[in-house]
């Protein structure tokens, strides 16, 4: 137990030197370290020490399930017109999940399957099942109903679009270092250190941007509109600042194009008003159709869609066809510019919520590190002042391990690239205090062996000896906390069980092996006959 | 230099024989526990029951008073202050706003902010949360789960590493642990959040730590004085480590100690849950989950294949102390 080789000694103060080392970074000024022109590992300060907001967003999967099967109504309806013979459909409703359709004449039906086969596509996944399931009922009805796997897979697809442009929304507000991450099947965590207002960066969050260009049914009776049914191929929409008073406007339900055809939006102020407002440009192929459409509708009004509210009804004065096109509202230069953020990156594939926000202000995140610091400074003087006078030499030995230990918790936290939270510094703290336990342990066997006249080689082998066994076991059943709280916990929790799991590994290496070794080299150095403990 | 002995050598204290005492302060003290929580509840905090949070310092402590009547002012519901430390830093609790809309919530937290800026002029905002009900329900699904699961691990690893009846007084007296966390936050009413569930696991890691050290030493009394009653190597066992018991909890109090007085506002629940579960998780180590042990049936001569031999044990027998 006492016996190290030299190879040993030298590699446990290699693995100190280097992981200290490691720590460094982290306890220098950022400014500073970035004047050295290399990336070094440091620890990120979580978001309740460094200021800053915490959103986490929910995607509604009833959502997702309905856009989808509104995509498959079109889909159904394209298909069976488009290829000879054409199949004609009637009664097609998705109510209550499903799509279901009649066919006109039920001789067609192993055709009809045929194709709705074809558009259903293969299978999911691995696994390979399918995505529609597809019934007749009646001999003449078609049901389509969504598998499960199939909705569990379009949530996926959905979650991945959806936080991929909220990557680029919140890249375009131009923040410091956001980090956004899925959470669950149907989340995403949105953090972003030093934003003291999240109003702005919630109102770019919570569009789904979904443009459209529609031409406005100008045969919409008023009463029509009052009761929000309109004829065949029209729909009824919001229109708040609709000029004739009523906030609701008949639009044809296809669209002459979508923001899908946008290659850019940007902010401006109109060259006639000086109001602020969004230019967009059309990709070639969406400047081409709009030039066709707007030239076959002159003098004919068509709206401007923005999330199923219209934004505005101008007129068509004349074919656009340089592929440009201008959203004037009443905007104010910030949601203008929003918009065109909103635009640029894509529509949403799914409206997100807000459930759950936090923002901590820079003085209270610049508080608590400051009194972090000094509590683990005075936690440790105390406990080092303690040991010292319990236990003489060896205290000064376990209270170089705590010293130690501090420095490679660092280090071990930078290196895997941790985040530091407050209860982070909780779990530093409570560390610094369980650390040293080991050393009780064995100092107090140590004690014990000698009250029971063993030798003082002897006494401290078997202290060791002893003590490990237990250190081990008491320690197991730490760490089963700290995992169970690193795998339910969220944010700030999660932190305190990684600087608390991180505490429990170095620990037992500085506490245990580090002091061994100091304790084995005096003892073969001066070869003392008793020792004071 | 002479070094502090905190506890005196060869201490020879008969906690088997108040065993009978401590079981019933013990009973008493978790059934007082047990109704307190019921009757007074615990002051659950943003996290567990939804709604918003704002916290607000002020340039000099605001009249409670004015500032309830200014936030009651703004029509968003019900709001209870809350002091920490400091008479300048206040936190402002509101329930859900109706239509639980973002909409709504932001309208209020800004309807609140703008009114006590203007009722309290200098007054800056230091952090504020909202959290939906839904995802309240899932942290409080989660935080019941961690403990329970905890438990029942800590519990699992006493059984399969030592005897069953060491399973079982390590989790009665973890259960006695949380029961008495539970009824000091009832009876304080501090609030009880996410943090303090963290907390909470601590408490349950250390005091099953000072158990498993004790439990520790019983196994190998027990073996080695193999002829020894039950009671009188309890006895043994719990007087030989409780230098080692007194030791680290006071070394983890002084940190600790550090922690709440100098830690800041935000962690104080957190280390005060803390400092409570180390002062009662070494009680019920001494006190209860030993002595239950004997309760339990346990008995010396365990079966051979728990007894992991050591030459150096098993070599020499050593006579116990005091004798």
């Amino acid at each position: 137990m006492l016996d190290f080789p030299r190879w040993k000694v030298v590699s446990i103060w290699l693995t100190i030197a280097v992981l200290c080392a490691l720590a460094i970074p982290s306890l220098i000024p950022q400014r500073i370290t970035d004047k050295w022109g290399v990336n070094l590992p440091r620890i990120n300060l979580g978001l309740d020490l460094a200021g800053g907001s915490y959103l986490l967003l929910e995607a509604d999967v009833n959502d997702v399930a309905e856009s989808r099967l509104e995509a498959m109504r079109e889909q159904v309806q394209t298909e069976m017109r488009r290829q000879d013979p054409r199949i004609e459909i009637g009664d097609i409703s998705s109510r209550g999940g499903r799509l279901s359709f009649l066919l006109r004449d039920p001789s067609q039906v192993d055709a009809a399957r045929e194709r709705l086969l074809s558009i259903t596509g293969g299978g999911v996944g691995m696994t390979g099942q399918r995505e529609w399931d597809i019934q007749v009922v009646d001999s003449s009805r078609l049901v389509l109903t969504p598998t499960q796997a199939g909705l569990t897979q379009a949530v996926d697809t959905a979650m991945g679009d959806a936080t991929e442009v909220v990557r680029r929304r919140i890249d375009e507000l131009g923040t410091r270092e956001p980090t956004i991450i899925r959470q669950g099947s149907n989340r995403i965590v949105v953090q972003v250190p030093g934003l003291q207002n999240p109003q702005a960066l919630k109102d770019l969050l919570g569009k789904t941007a979904k443009l459209e260009f529609k031409l406005v049914d100008e045969s919409a009776t008023p009463q029509q509109l009052a009761s929000k049914q309109a004829s065949a191929g029209s729909q009824v929409l919001v229109y708040p600042n609709n000029p004739t008073g009523i906030p609701l406007i008949a639009v044809k339900r296809s669209a002459i194009i979508t923001g899908d055809q946008l290659s850019d939006a940007r902010m401006e102020f109109s060259q006639q008003t000086n109001e602020p407002q969004v230019a967009i440009t059309f990709d070639s192929q969406g400047g081409r159709k709009f030039a066709r459409v707007t030239q076959e509708n002159v003098n004919k009004p068509f709206a401007i869609i923005l999330d199923n509210q219209v934004i505005s009804a101008p007129n068509i004065n004349e074919p656009i066809t340089g592929g440009r096109a201008q959203i004037s509202g009443s905007f104010t230069t910030e949601s203008a510019n929003a918009l065109a953020i909103a635009l640029r990156s894509g529509k949403l594939p799914v409206a997100l919520k807000v459930v759950e926000e936090s923002t901590v202000g820079p003085d209270l995140g610049e508080e608590s590190i400051r009194a972090g610091i000094l509590a683990s400074a005075v936690a440790v003087a105390l406990v080092v002042a303690f040991m010292l006078v319990t236990y003489g030499r060896f205290g000064v030995y376990a209270n170089l391990a705590v010293v130690i230990n501090v420095f490679v918790i660092v280090g071990v936290l930078a290196l895997i690239g941790g985040t530091l939270t407050l209860p982070g510094i909780a779990g530093f703290v409570l560390t610094i205090g369980t650390a040293v336990d080991a050393n009780v342990l064995i100092n107090e066997r140590i004690r014990e062996e000698r009250h029971r006249g063993r030798s003082v080689v002897q006494a401290v082998e078997l202290g060791y000896k002893e003590a490990s066994r237990t250190i081990f076991e008491a320690n197991m059943t730490h760490a089963i906390s700290g995992i169970i709280m690193f795998l339910l916990g969220s944010g700030p929790v999660k932190g305190f069980a990684v600087v608390l799991l991180i505490g429990i590994a170095t620990s037992v290496f500085t506490a245990v092996l580090f002091t061994r070794m100091l304790t084995a080299g005096w003892l073969r150095r001066t070869k003392p006959k008793t020792i004071n403990i | 230099m002479r070094l502090l002995k905190l506890v005196p050598d060869n201490t020879n204290i008969d906690f088997v024989r108040l065993r009978g005492l401590a079981f019933g302060l013990t009973l008493i003290l978790s059934v007082l526990a047990i109704g307190v929580t019921f009757a007074k509840g615990l002051n659950f905090g943003v996290d567990f029951e939804g709604g918003l949070m704002i916290e607000e310092r002020f340039v000099t402590p605001p009249d409670l008073d004015r500032l309830r009547e200014v936030v009651n002012a703004q029509n968003v519901g019900e709001a209870s202050l809350q002091q920490f430390g400091d008479p300048r830093t206040l936190t402002i609790r509101l329930p859900i706003q109706e239509g639980a809309d973002e909409g709504a919530t932001n309208a209020a937290v800004k309807k609140v902010e703008t009114a006590i800026s203007q009722a309290f002029p200098g007054a800056t905002f230091s952090r504020y949360s909202t959290i939906s009900g839904k995802v309240s329900g899932e942290l409080v699904r989660n935080g019941v789960l961690a403990v329970v699961l905890a438990v029942l691990g800590i519990g699992l690893f006493a059984i399969v590493r030592f005897e069953w009846q060491f399973g079982v007084s390590t989790i009665a007296a973890i259960v006695h642990d949380l029961l008495m966390t539970l009824g000091f936050f009832a009876l304080t009413q501090f609030e009880f959040d996410l943090n303090i569930v963290a907390a909470v696991l601590t408490i349950i890691g250390y005091s099953i730590n000072d158990k498993i050290v004790i439990d520790d030493r019983i196994r190998e009394n027990m073996r080695r004085y193999r002829k020894m009653e039950m009671r009188e190597i309890v006895n043994l066992s719990v007087n030989e480590t409780l230098p080692r018991t007194v030791m680290t909890s006071v070394t983890i109090l002084l940190a600790l100690g550090a922690l709440l007085f100098l830690g800041g506002h935000v962690l104080r629940g957190f280390t005060a849950a803390m400092i409570l579960g180390i002062v009662v998780g070494t009680y019920s180590s001494i006190y209860v989950s030993s002595s239950l042990l004997i309760t339990l049936g346990l008995r010396a001569n365990p079966a051979p294949e728990k007894v992991t031999r050591s030459g150096i044990e098993n070599a020499e027998r050593v006579a116990p102390r005091g004798e």
